[in-house]
């Protein structure tokens, strides 16, 4: 059984995709209880691999019984045995949650949306072990394109934007099936450890960095890398609250991780130092991605879309660490990978659960909200934290790597484009809890009348299935952060190449 | 490598012009034009450059499809790999197919719903209808 | 000095976050909840007054928690100075419980249990801070207390509040963030840990140019000093009620910043360091002219609060002077002052917010005559006047004996005339208040119907507070044996 792990990974969430499905027409309430069964079996199998490469080393798994180069390969270390078991952890938790989002805001189409999810979720662990380029990129399009649908069935504006989104992600993934192809052509294969040696001896050729732009560009238009966000806002923001807390968290962390594997596995980081030029290019980048996602983040006046824009930013952190060339900043990325996953999961979770009792997200609407929905709130504060980067929440500590990473490869710039956004984010969190917490305003101005008793506002929480996984939640970001010393001792060091310094 | 040099690199690969002009074009509609429809056709074209891109360098001059021949007597012939064309792109190629037709598919439903919604498809007069509450 | 492992230190920081589920559960019956408070506020003295005994023979106290970052561990140390503020604090905390009763319930204000919840969680972060083994916990602690100090100061939820709110978190957060974090990341990567040692971690680590810098960054960036110009969320912050101004405001949210500077001075740079360097005489420049401005704003404030909290920039500054002048008499003193200011100035917030209790009075003009009315908290007025001033008989006196005879130590005749000419200020912006009350016809005719001093909860606490400054003056222990061996043991300084 735990030598299956790898498939199983893949393969429950698939069955049970189909099952929700045709429950979807007969029973539709057996669709969540299925879709539960689906991704536990598959929360269970990430876990397990977790544990195992971790007391034993990384896992391989035959496909089919193929041997690699020819057959798909699973290939699970360290790296993203971790990633595994937050995506799926994350996607669980927010099934979990999602139970009355989704008869609000799906109502008849239940069958559909569980069934959406659980593929998604299913491309997502995909991606995540596979060992094999081609594979990653079927089971991109696979959670790319449940993605569009979940985002598609919500309300108003929503199907236009998952439109717009899909355009940018059909070409995003073309571009990185181009760049698979030029692989191909320069090596004859598309096993990720086969690629890796066969392109050792063609670092010169002008064919391995055109391909290996190509990918990168690609993987950016799907991760929303500034300047190619330019869909991430409006899909994430006007998605109906379950999808947008599946997706929000976890599509360009995944996404991230690709990235850094293709960095880190295929290409290594042995090349990768050898295109001085663009690293300088993609640092620079990765501040305008900071500077401009917090820029525009305060220029909203709306929780959801606000998120959006954070999350911009957040990805300019990731890029930005995992190009600065060092082991630090690696190490932060990868860190700041699992840690965003977390916060941005709490903060779109609570944004969702503030949807489902106000039906609104806009900031006019959180008046009074801390009297309201005070649990609520509280997992707000704590992913607010997180994401500002306040010890003990595992913000701090990516960014504790990340900046470290910018000293020590010089890079100013990003340095103080962290800092800038961490101010950034005070200001944007702060501004919505005073909202929150002041308006209504009390009666007198605080002189003379301090009788002055805030309007009686009685507590109307979101329903506990919802408010229960989003404790979980934010009771993460405290435990990830005190987990931040064995999680980059034996998870994080042992995947570093030894070229990193 | 100076200019010289590209030439023949220019001329012998002119599969590598015909998807790249092909990809600009579906870029190009997926861009310039108004009409969601338009743009979903400029996407499939998009998609159908870089799966010719594949396809093309999975072909060989004079060479066949790789179906092995056994003899009757059951001795093997000599293999000969030059004469069989490298038959993966293009078992690639089918995953990508079904790939851009349920792509299509997508678009084409979202389309529908977009048009339900704003009974139009052109996207100047949708986000007009959208900034009018 | 040997070290002992010991749980105890945790304890103390938890107590009085895990005294949170029974002040929300006992929301609805408050001298249960209150009941709380106490019972956590008590455990937590004598959790903290329990590692007393170790520290006087010489022993240090350690608690190693979580191994977050190499070098930087979530760990606690007690030494001499740790448990000197953390003993003022959490004293305090009890004497300040008892009071916002009076306050708070005189006043009938809102979201008590919300009051009281932050108070603790404050409290936490400020022993965490005072327990500190690094400058990562140490950090960690510092923002909780920011945090958990906003809706403390925001607490009437009205414009006034918000705007302060919005003052107190761009001052706190914005140099934490923007200086304090960064200047501890590069001394991270300099030195490969955080751990604070008598020498300094960063001795021998850093460039001349470097030191100086980080030393700014950190002395600024810990804003909560309220050192010049980095000082008007304090005046700001005043909007608070009463006893969060007392105690947070007077004592632990203004120490922790005092404290944290301490810690960079004897254990991030060390005392050795800063002397080679010079730089210890240009913080005490910068402390110096944060203690004489301080001190003539103060002169014009009407507003009672206000004129104390200038006031207090002032006397924060006379410790991180002390620190800085690196003598060992001028480090005790300013030691010393941590908790002789600390008695003096919770005394006269607290008879500040009786006066408002009783009266509604917040500003001195109003309070003509008013000791024909409140003896008895004017009269704990004047003591804690004379302790921030620095005169016999109150405990003010000794840490500033201790500050001139440290500025004499080193050679610094410049800083000793600011401190005698900032103290004859501290006299010029008290005195008249005392004399006002005393001395002058009452202003309102209901004052001369005899003594009416309002809830007995809001003007006993200062009488305590008060005659504890009185007793520090003739038995000025534990403290005064804390600071001596603290500053003993940092070797460098003798």
């Amino acid at each position: 059984m735990t030598q299956h792990f790898p498939a199983l990974l893949v393969t429950a969430p698939l069955l049970c995709a189909l099952l929700v499905s045709i429950a979807g027409w007969l029973r539709p309430r057996l669709c969540l209880p299925i879709a539960l069964v689906g991704l536990g079996v598959a929360t269970l199998a990430a876990t397990g691999m977790l544990a195992q490469v971790l007391t034993s080393g990384p896992i391989g798994y035959r496909l089919g019984g193929w041997d690699p180069p020819w057959g798909i390969y699973y290939f699970l270390d360290q790296l993203n045995a971790v990633v595994a078991a937050v995506v799926a952890w994350v996607a669980l938790v927010n099934l979990a949650a999602s139970h009355r989002a989704v008869q609000a805001d799906y109502e008849d189409k239940q069958g559909p949306f569980y069934t959406l999810y659980v593929l998604a979720v299913t491309g997502l662990l995909g991606m995540v072990a596979t060992g094999d380029a081609f594979n990653l990129y079927v089971l991109l399009e696979i959670s790319s394109l449940t993605g569009y649908a979940l985002i598609g069935l919500g309300p108003n504006r929503a199907p236009l934007s998952s439109l717009n989104y899909l355009f940018l992600g059909t070409i995003g993934a073309s571009f990185y099936l181009l760049g698979v192809g030029y692989l191909y052509i320069v090596t004859g294969s598309l096993n990720m450890a086969d690629l890796a040696e066969l392109l050792k001896p063609l670092y010169g050729s002008l064919a391995v960095t055109t391909a290996f732009s190509l990918i990168v560009v690609g993987l950016w238009m799907k991760m929303a890398f500034f300047p190619l966000h330019a869909w991430l806002p409006n899909a994430y923001s006007q998605a109906p609250g379950p999808a947008a807390s599946l997706l929000a968290p976890l599509m360009t962390k995944v996404m991230v991780y690709v990235m850094i594997r293709m960095m880190l596995s295929v290409f290594t980081v042995d090349f990768v130092g050898t295109q001085a030029v663009l690293q300088q290019a993609v640092g620079w980048l990765a501040v305008a991605a900071i500077v401009a996602g917090a820029l525009f983040a305060l220029a909203q006046r709306d929780l959801k879309r606000m998120l959006a824009y954070i999350v911009v930013g957040e990805v300019g952190y990731m890029v930005g660490g995992a190009w600065l060339g060092n082991r630090i900043g690696m190490t932060g990325a990868v860190l700041h990978l699992i840690n965003d996953a977390v916060m941005t999961f709490c903060v779109f979770l609570a944004a969702g659960c503030i949807f489902q009792k106000i039906r609104g997200t806009a900031f006019e609407d959180l008046q009074g909200l801390f009297k309201k929905m005070p649990w609520t709130m509280a997992a707000l504060a704590v992913g607010a934290l997180a994401i500002i980067g306040v010890p003990p929440t595992c913000g701090f500590f990516s960014k504790w790597y990340l900046i470290r990473g910018g000293l020590e490869a010089g890079h100013w710039g990003f340095v103080c484009a962290l800092l800038f956004s961490s101010l950034v984010n005070v200001v944007l969190f702060f501004r919505l809890f005073e909202i929150a917490f002041f308006e209504p305003m009390a009666e007198g101005n605080g002189h003379g009348d301090h009788h002055g008793h805030a309007p009686a506002v009685a507590i109307a929480e979101a329903p506990l299935s919802m408010l229960l996984p989003l404790m979980a939640a934010a009771l993460g970001l405290v435990a990830l952060g005190l987990a931040t010393g064995p999680l980059v001792k034996y998870v994080i060091t042992p995947v570093m190449p030894t070229g990193l310094w | 490598m100076d200019m010289a040099q590209y030439i023949p690199v220019l001329l012998t690969k002119y599969n590598y012009w015909v998807y790249i002009t092909l990809m600009m074009i579906g870029l190009w509609a997926m861009i310039a034009k108004n009409n969601l429809v338009k743009k979903i056709i400029g996407m499939s074209i998009f998609q159908t450059a870089i799966i010719l891109f594949y396809v093309s360098i999975g072909a060989k001059y004079g060479a066949t499809i790789p179906i092995l021949r056994h003899g009757h007597n059951g001795a093997h012939e000599a293999i000969r790999t030059v004469d069989y064309i490298n038959p993966l792109p293009h078992v690639l190629m089918l995953t990508a197919i079904v790939v851009s037709v349920a792509t299509l598919g997508v678009a084409l439903a979202l389309s529908i719903r977009i048009h339900r919604r704003h009974r139009t498809l052109e996207e100047d007069d949708i986000l007009t209808q959208l900034r009018e509450p | 000095m040997s070290l002992v492992h010991s749980i105890v230190p945790l304890l103390a920081v938890l107590v009085s976050l895990a005294a949170l589920p029974g002040i929300i559960l006992a929301r609805g019956r408050p001298n249960l909840r209150e009941t709380v408070t106490f019972a956590a506020a008590g455990l937590k003295l004598i959790l903290v007054a329990s590692l007393l005994p170790y520290l006087l023979n010489g022993q240090e106290v350690a608690c190693d928690l979580v191994r977050v970052l190499p070098g930087a561990p979530l760990a606690f140390k007690v030494d001499a100075f740790g448990l000197l503020f953390a003993l003022v604090s959490s004293s305090l905390w009890i004497v300040t419980s008892a009071y916002s009763i009076g306050y708070m319930r005189g006043l009938d204000e809102h979201s008590q249990t919300r009051y009281y919840c932050f108070f603790a969680v404050a409290l936490s972060a400020t022993i965490g801070v005072a327990f500190s083994a690094n400058l990562f916990t140490l950090y960690l602690f510092y923002e909780m207390l920011s945090l958990a100090t906003y809706p403390l100061v925001t607490h009437h939820q009205d414009a006034e509040a918000r705007t302060s709110g919005r003052k107190y978190l761009f001052y706190i957060m914005g140099t934490s963030i923007g200086l304090a974090l960064p200047a501890m990341i590069i001394a991270y990567q300099q030195a490969g840990t955080l751990a604070f040692s008598p020498a300094g971690f960063l001795a021998g680590k850093v460039s001349p140019l470097m030191a100086g810098v980080l030393l700014f960054m950190f002395i600024f960036g810990f804003a909560k000093a309220g050192m010049m110009p980095v000082h008007s969320w304090l005046p700001a912050a005043m909007v608070a009620p009463t006893p969060v101004s007392a105690l947070l405001h007077a004592v632990a949210v203004v120490k922790v910043g005092v404290f944290c500077i301490l810690r960079v001075i004897t254990g991030v740079f060390g005392v050795g360091l800063l002397k080679s360097l010079d730089l210890g005489l240009a913080v005490a420049w910068v402390a110096a002219f944060t203690i004489i401005v301080a001190s003539l704003i103060a002169l014009s404030q009407d507003g009672l609060k206000r004129r104390l909290a200038f006031s207090t920039i002032g006397q924060l500054s006379y410790i991180v002077l002390g620190l800085a002048l690196l003598s060992p008499k001028g480090m005790i003193g300013g030691s010393l002052h941590i908790a002789m200011h600390a008695f003096g100035k919770i005394t006269l917030f607290m008879c500040a917010g009786a006066i408002f209790v009783a009266t509604g009075k917040k500003n001195i003009s109003e309070m003509t005559g008013i000791g024909k009315r409140m003896p008895w908290t004017m009269a704990a007025f004047l003591v804690g006047s004379l302790s921030v001033i620095g005169l016999p008989p109150a405990g003010g006196f000794i840490s500033k004996w201790y500050l001139v005879l440290g500025c004499l130590q080193a050679g610094s005749i410049g800083l000793l005339v600011v401190l005698l000419v900032s103290s004859l200020l501290n006299a010029a912006y008290f005195l008249p208040i005392v004399y006002r009350a005393y001395f002058k016809p009452p202003s309102e005719a209901a004052w001369l119907e005899g003594r009416h001093e309002g809830p007995a909860a809001a003007w006993v606490p200062p009488l305590i507070t008060a005659a504890c400054s009185l007793i520090l003056f003739f038995y000025p222990q534990p403290f005064l044996r804390l600071a001596q061996m603290a500053v003993a043991g940092l070797g460098g300084g003798q």
